[in-house]
């Protein structure tokens, strides 16, 4: 489960590249990848084990700054849940 | 073709040669005929090729990959470019100590594959003593950190034991399991008698692989790949005909699909002659399908053109002998009786032993 307190990480398998033709993210596993908006992206990037969920959040608000705290709370932790689902992101302690 | 069209992978199949002779084997009946194999610098340059088209996944494959002894400089290069790389093996032959350097080179996956759960069962099918050797060469992956995909072939006589090959992956932690669903070309088309299931095993099956999806989500991902003879409609073969993949034979014909050479009237180029770009690009071949202009109705003015594609053109092929006619895995095919006899014939099966063709022996193992 991903709560404030995990400090989620990249599955093995998952790989972020940035693609040149399309100008955008991509996480890569096997046969598979998933083009990420920007936030998608950012978010990612910061799950290398090191950072809480909270510190993520706190990362997004300070380019967000015109959203409301929850509504980017909720958001971070629904990505990261679903991407957990899917076996690509692992909540670490 | 509209800008947007590019490859998104690069399935590199080094070698036809394999220890393994399974008798649903996808290369082409005659994969002797492409024996001339490319060098290692030319698959360098197509690596570099590949990834200027848009290329971010590279699926080293064969036959057996292993059979090369250049795997390493590949795999190196794949790295260095970036590309997600999956090794697809059977595992043999392998040792340790070179599984390790592939770990250090950047290898990204294995895949491996398992035929059944036993060894008697699995090296009946794939024609070799090798199962007790796959189960170690999963550990190895493991325990170097790499992820692991599990991938078995089902058919008629695995299918039953669905459980147990998930059992098996589960007991292997592997990282993903692919149930595959044998396809119906190449050696499969020559063995389906033997092969096909009946509809009842497969819905068994599919439930038991559903309800370990749902208990293992997060853990281990389950892929189960119905096999298009008891959908009502053909798979979108290759995410349709030269959109997505980007295949070179080992002899280096560039092709949309795996058998796609196996298509009479087709022409294909080789990068030995042309640069991959160009021949993604514009080759006769590769435009043959793409689009809708190529189909016939009921798919023309079906609303699933843009969903299936037409499905299979090799099976439509193998089957009808007309390669742009509509795939008959599709109800609505004029040629899907030839798919209801199959399974009417799958059925009159049950309980009878079938002989399998093999694959003839392409290397020879020592020890």
């Amino acid at each position: 489960m991903i709560s404030a307190e995990s400090r989620p990480r990249l599955a093995e398998k998952a790989r972020l590249r940035f693609d040149r033709k399309a100008q955008q993210y991509l996480l890569l596993f096997p046969e598979r990848g998933l083009a990420l908006n920007p936030t998608a992206a950012e978010i990612l990037k910061l799950c290398t084990g090191e950072h809480t969920v909270e510190a993520i959040i706190e990362r997004l608000l300070e380019t967000y700054d015109s959203q409301p705290r929850e509504a980017v709370e909720r958001e971070v932790v629904a990505f990261l849940a679903g991407m957990a689902e899917r076996g690509l992101v692992k909540a670490g302690r | 073709m509209s800008s947007e069209v590019r490859p998104y992978t690069l399935v590199a199949e080094l070698t036809y040669k394999c220890p393994l002779r399974c008798v649903y084997c996808s290369n082409p009946l005659d994969y002797g005929r492409h024996a001339d194999e490319l060098d290692t610098g030319t698959w360098l340059r197509v690596f570099q090729e590949a990834e200027d088209l848009g290329v971010v996944q590279l699926n080293l494959t064969g036959g057996e990959p292993l059979i090369r002894n250049d795997l390493e400089p590949l795999i190196e290069e794949a790295h260095r470019l970036d590309l997600y790389t999956n090794l697809i093996t059977g595992g043999i032959p392998l040792t340790v100590e070179r599984l390790t350097r592939f770990r250090a080179l950047g290898l990204d996956n294995v895949q491996l594959s398992i035929q059944d759960v036993g060894a008697g069962a699995s090296d009946r099918i794939a024609g070799l003593r090798s199962f007790d050797r796959k189960l170690e060469v999963a550990r190895w992956v493991k325990n170097l950190g790499f992820p692991l995909t599990i991938n078995v072939v089902l058919h008629r006589d695995n299918l039953d034991r669905v459980a147990d090959v998930i059992a098996l992956a589960e007991d292997l932690s592997a990282d993903r399991l692919e149930l595959a669903n044998a396809q119906y070309v190449g050696w499969a088309l020559q063995n389906r008698a033997a092969l096909l299931p009946t509809r009842e095993q497969l819905e068994r099956a599919r439930a038991i692989a559903a309800a370990a999806r749902a208990r293992l989500r997060g853990t281990m991902e389950i892929l189960f790949v119905t096999p298009d003879y008891y959908s009502e409609f053909p798979k979108a073969c290759m995410d349709g005909w030269g959109r997505r993949f980007v295949v070179v034979s080992p002899d280096g014909l560039v092709l949309p699909c795996h058998a796609a050479h196996t298509l009479p009237g087709l022409e294909f180029e080789s990068v030995r002659q042309r640069a991959l770009g160009d021949i993604w690009r514009d080759s006769p071949g590769f435009n043959a399908f793409r689009g809708e202009a190529w189909m016939p109705e009921p798919c023309r003015s079906c609303d699933r053109r843009a969903i299936d594609f037409g499905g299979c053109r090799c099976q439509a092929f193998h089957l009808t002998g007309k390669a742009a006619a509509t795939d008959p895995a599709c109800r609505l095919s004029p040629d899907h009786g030839l798919i209801e006899a199959a399974r009417a014939q799958a059925l009159e099966a049950v309980g009878r032993a079938m002989p399998l063709e093999y694959r003839a022996r392409t290397v020879s193992l020592r020890g």
